[in-house]
């Protein structure tokens, strides 16, 4: 029987770029390249991985995003994922997790699905509990925040370094699992991969197809509202001194004036 | 007055300080009612009582360590039916975030996570974050169901507020996802002596620079002159000089110390994400053109190999 992986990558903002807001606070994506998010790379690998494992198996990449979110489909699909959802609906502009998730979640179950792979944050949000609470609403179990995963029988196993212990975690499939930077390097897509992409289904979905009302979602539909964003004033200029050495004494003294010694 | 619920950080009954910074912005808003979970979450009462708890619901059993974080959800879904809080509270840590985040779904509410500061408002509590790196800082409101908020360490000073921290018992029944998870082994990390990186108010971290894990002794010796914790970029950790669980930045840990020395750090954007909002920032870097001088407050241009030691020697000597 064959295992359905559905892996969840979100299109961002080039975090090397100037990003900014726009006037109604949601992210400005006109200004700056948008990319696969990073982290959701390790997840793609792990998912090829695991399919390799696999006797038959298969990986559906999905997003919900504008546009040029198939960008970022486009990138899973040449590190070698065999189709693609892109979920596009102008109401979804603004959605916060809560209604972001819900897209995902029917998205996912409409799908189909053994495995859901999501990285570990995203890299402009990065608020990290999107997996979490797409295991709530899938009523599955939850392997978050793997720096090891392997999935046999029916059973997926990963190890999970916290921030006070290292422990080994089990759950039966369906499940959801999310990946860290620590899992391996994800691979480059090869030539090959890039030209093959070009022919691997993409499908668009939209609201009406998951059965979603407009106001579930977007900013009308959102549980939280950002009231105000402000950039950070610039650091002041500090001091910088040249070490002809004496430097390391020069940081002490500094040090001593700001009360830190 | 409205009643906030807090749900306590603690190892065997010992109170981390991020949950007592809470505790400090709890009180802006309502009455704090704690909840702690797991062995020793008794003995947190007297430290929670000292800073302003009004009330302990404290539940143990094995599930909340046996099974991955679902069951402390229902054992906080639990506390959130009988108490009805105006607001839901949580020191922001992976695990945390994730249990704020499943029950936020389950009680119909929005969540705001890594706030960094937090105000009473005419609809609800106002949550300030940073964003995209700490260049911005928003402000934010939960507009739907009961807010949901978890909390950066050092986002506010721990004060003393004497209430009556009673203790109750809080009845806990799981549900049929509780043990979807099954912890099947712990290895508890090896404790250093020094600061715990995110609760730290000195952070020294060193990076590629340092150039090998046997120089890292550099580093350490210059923490431990200040009380500090040590930290580490990405590439130092990559290469195997320094454990994960000490690296800052975007994929590490978050800091926000009263002083923050890099060495022989480049200041990349997914490091600067975890510790731009550091009080003062310090780096010692040999090439004048590295981006973490944009942002420092003193910099040394120079060998870290030179000025750290002799940094090091010079706090021991004006400690005496
Ligand atoms: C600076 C900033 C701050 C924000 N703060 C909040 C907040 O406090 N509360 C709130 O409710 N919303 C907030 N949002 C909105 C929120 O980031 C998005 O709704 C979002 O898609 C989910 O959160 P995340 O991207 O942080 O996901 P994370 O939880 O960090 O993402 C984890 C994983 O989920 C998957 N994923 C996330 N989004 C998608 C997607 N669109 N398509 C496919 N897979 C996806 C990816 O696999 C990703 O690796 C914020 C957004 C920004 C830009
Ligand atoms: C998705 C993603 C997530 C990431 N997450 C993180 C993260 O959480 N944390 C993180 O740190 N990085 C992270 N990175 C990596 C980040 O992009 C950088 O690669 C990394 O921070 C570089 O580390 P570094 O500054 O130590 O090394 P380098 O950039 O190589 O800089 C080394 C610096 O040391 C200086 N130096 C060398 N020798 C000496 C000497 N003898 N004395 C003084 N100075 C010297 C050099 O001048 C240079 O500036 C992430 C990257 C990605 C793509």
């Amino acid at each position: 029987m064959s295992l359905r992986i559905v892996v969840c990558v979100k299109y961002v903002p080039d975090a090397t770029g100037d990003r900014q807001f726009t006037e109604d606070l949601t992210v400005n994506r006109d200004d700056v390249d948008g990319l696969l998010s990073e982290l959701d790379e390790y997840a793609v690998e792990q998912a090829l991985q695991i399919a390799d494992e696999a006797d038959d198996a298969e990986i559906t990449v999905l997003t919900v995003g504008p546009e040029d979110a198939k960008d970022a489909l486009r990138k899973a699909l040449s590190m070698g994922a065999d189709k693609a959802i892109h979920v596009e609906d102008d109401d979804l502009h603004g959605s916060d997790v809560m209604a972001t998730s819900l897209v995902l979640a029917k998205a996912i179950e409409k799908a189909g699905y053994d495995l859901v792979i999501t990285g570990m944050a995203s890299t402009d949000g990065t608020m990290g509990v999107l997996p979490a609470i797409l295991a709530e609403r899938l009523g599955v179990p939850q392997v978050t925040l793997l720096s090891e995963v392997k999935v046999e029988d029916g059973v997926v196993t990963g190890r999970r370094d916290g921030d006070s212990a290292s422990e080994q975690l089990e759950a039966s499939l369906p499940a959801l699992v999310s990946v860290t930077d620590q899992s391996g390097e994800a691979r480059y897509p090869s030539f090959k991969g890039i030209m093959a992409a070009k022919k691997k289904p993409v499908e668009s979905w939209d609201l009406e197809e998951l059965e979603i009302e407009s106001d579930e979602v977007g900013l009308e539909g959102s549980w939280t509202a950002v009231d105000s964003a402000t950039q950070r004033p610039a650091r002041t200029a500090g001091t910088i001194v040249k070490d002809e050495g004496e430097g390391g004494k020069s940081l002490a003294e500094f040090l001593a004036g700001q009360k830190f010694i | 007055m409205a009643e906030v619920l807090v749900y306590v950080d603690h190892v065997d009954g010992a109170v981390r300080k991020p949950t007592l910074e809470l505790l400090t912005l709890a009180r802006r808003i309502g009455e704090p009612v704690a909840v702690a979970l797991g062995a020793g979450a008794e003995a947190t009462a007297a430290v929670l009582a000292e800073h302003g708890a009004v009330k302990v619901l404290t539940a143990d059993a094995p599930e909340f360590s046996d099974y991955l974080v679902v069951p402390k959800v229902d054992a906080l879904q639990a506390a959130y039916a009988a108490v009805s809080p105006a607001a839901v509270l949580l020191p922001s840590s992976a695990e945390n975030k994730e249990i704020g985040a499943r029950l936020a779904v389950r009680i119909g509410s929005g969540i705001i996570t890594d706030a960094t500061d937090l105000e009473a408002g005419d609809e609800g509590p106002v949550a300030t974050q940073a964003a995209f790196a700490a260049s911005f800082s928003t402000k934010s409101r939960v507009s739907k169901g009961t807010p949901v908020i978890t909390v950066k360490p050092n986002s506010a000073p721990v004060e003393a507020a004497p209430a009556a921290g009673t203790v109750e018992a809080l009845a806990v029944t799981f549900g049929a996802l509780a043990t979807g998870t099954k912890v099947t082994s712990r290895t508890p990390r090896e404790s250093t002596g020094r600061p715990e990186l995110t609760e730290a108010a000195i952070v020294v971290s060193g990076g590629r620079g340092v150039n090998g894990a046997e120089n890292f002794h550099i580093i350490e010796a210059l923490a431990d002159s200040l009380g500090a914790a040590v930290g580490a970029s990405r590439a130092a950790v990559d290469a195997g000089w320094y454990p994960h669980s000490n690296q800052v930045g975007q994929t590490g840990k978050s800091v926000s110390p009263q002083l923050y020395i890099a060495s022989g750090i480049s200041g990349a954007i997914q490091h600067r994400a975890g510790m731009q909002t550091s009080k003062t920032i310090v780096a010692i870097n040999k090439d004048a053109e590295a981006p973490i001088f944009d942002l420092v407050d003193y910099g040394v241009v120079g060998d870290l190999f030179a000025v750290v030691p002799q940094l090091t020697d010079e706090i021991k000597a004006r400690k005496g």
